[in-house]
């Protein structure tokens, strides 16, 4: 059986590890990492649960080989909070009522986070363009918009603090 | 679900891509973006024991347009080509079929080359590569080789590739004066396979008719489908809405679907006679703007 070394920087850390090639990124993540705020929903490439950020992209971490993300940076759900404080992101979905069971939320916020990376002031419309590769089943679609809208004017008022 | 085992090659040049495949045949595969492969795979639908990854080789993620036509390299993902102005200016048509393709995460990771090396009919690329009439540059052992498009789909998932060749670059020609075209999608909800789709290009010559017409169809058959009666209907026509009707009943008739989960074939037959006289319509706003 064949065994490969991977080395990813994952929330700012470096971790290696080896794998055998058809070990998903997702399952590298949850089983090798410890880090199970990344969720396997369908396991079909559909419901965008395992999202993470890959080299600042959001991709879905089920349908990536582990060895092919040698050398890349990843971020995941872990790496939003910092200590005790929360994101705005996780503050906005607290605050909004974002979440139902939860399950489609570390994705979800993912998603989030690159979209106002890239657009600090999107409209409901570029949210749900966003979001259209992540689904939740408990179809709170609408508080999960106001949620990143939330975070989108908290964290635009942060940097206009920043600025000043 | 997990894939089976296989053997995983990283090779950083072109030149060792295509040695590892004339070593290990029809036992490997090309993993690109993997976003068709590796769920294939985990469905145990695909099993191939070498893949051969070639996302370390530099040089291949690029779109251009460069001597008469749009060159898009095999690791151009369908995000860098929705990044790109020039892509949303000139090719309306290629724009429009990237923006319904699976949903943006996908799209990060997915390939342009590898949507239409698939030949999976239900993917979209195929039949835009048709209404463009573009070329399919391939190189193997003994260098390139450039496929038109027409010779390119052979059966379903079933190329002109060989074994130990790669797809390095896709070339759609640069649109002539009065080009316009557009791409029609039905799917279920965001990123499922088409109901039906159309891909339609049209130029409108300085007379006003309509001098060249291309028309495919997308998941309306076993392979994607040149509606080629529409279009030798549409050349030398004025483009209205009585043109488009005869051209969109022409492409109903080349349909050939079966009922499936996403409705009787009646009924993709007449979503088909519909999205192509929208198509249609939509390209020729865009030719005259």
């Amino acid at each position: 059986m064949q065994t490969l070394p991977v080395t990813v920087t994952v929330n700012g850390d470096e971790h290696t590890a080896e794998v055998e090639p058809r070990l998903l990124l997702v399952h590298f993540i949850r089983e090798n990492l410890g880090l199970t705020g990344t969720h396997i929903g369908c396991d079909t490439t559909s419901c965008g649960a395992c999202a993470i950020l890959y080299d600042g992209k959001p991709i879905k971490s089920c349908t990536m080989f582990a060895v092919q993300a040698n050398g890349h940076d990843l971020q995941t759900v872990e790496g939003l909070a910092n200590g005790p404080t929360l994101h705005p992101i996780q503050d906005g979905f607290f605050q909004e009522h974002g979440l139902q069971c939860g399950f489609c939320t570390p994705g979800m916020m993912m998603v989030a986070s690159a979209l106002l990376e890239q657009n600090p002031a999107p409209t409901d419309l570029e949210i749900r363009e966003a979001i259209s590769g992540n689904l939740c089943r408990c179809t709170g679609y609408v508080n999960i918009v106001r949620s990143i809208q939330h975070a989108a004017s908290a964290m635009r008022a942060e940097e206009s603090v920043a600025a000043d | 679900m997990i894939p089976g085992q296989f053997s995983y090659h990283a090779p950083a040049t072109l030149p060792q891509a295509i040695a590892l495949l004339g070593e290990h045949g029809y036992d490997a595969k090309i993993l690109s973006g993997g976003q068709s492969l590796i769920p294939l795979m985990r469905f145990r639908l695909a099993q191939p024991a070498h893949l051969v990854d070639i996302n370390r080789i530099d040089g291949l993620a690029y779109v251009r347009e460069e001597d008469g036509a749009l060159r898009i390299g095999a690791l151009a993902r369908e995000a860098d080509l929705d990044a790109e102005p020039l892509v949303h200016e000139r090719y309306p048509l290629l724009a429009d079929a990237i923006a319904v393709i699976a949903d943006p995460l996908v799209r990060n990771l997915a390939t342009v080359c590898g949507n239409v090396a698939h030949a999976d009919p239900a993917n979209d690329h195929p039949a835009v590569m048709l209404a463009y009439r573009a070329e399919v540059v391939a190189e193997g052992p003994s260098g390139r080789r450039v496929i038109p498009i027409d010779d390119f789909f052979v059966d379903t998932f079933v190329t002109a590739l060989e074994p130990n060749e790669v797809l390095v670059e896709l070339r759609i020609p640069a649109p002539k004066p009065g080009s316009g075209g557009a791409y029609q999608k039905l799917e279920r909800k965001v990123g499922d396979y088409a109901i039906a789709g159309v891909a339609a290009q049209i130029v409108v010559g300085a007379d006003g008719l309509i001098s060249e017409a291309g028309v495919a169809l997308t998941n309306v058959g076993p392979m994607p489908i040149r509606a080629s009666e529409a279009e030798e209907s549409l050349t030398g026509r004025h483009p209205n809405e009585k043109t488009f009707a005869d051209a969109a009943r022409l492409a109903s008739d080349a349909a050939d679907p079966v009922t499936d989960l996403r409705g009787p074939a009646d009924y993709k037959r007449a979503v088909t006679r519909t999205l192509t006289a929208r198509a249609l319509q939509r390209a020729a706003e865009r030719a005259l703007s």
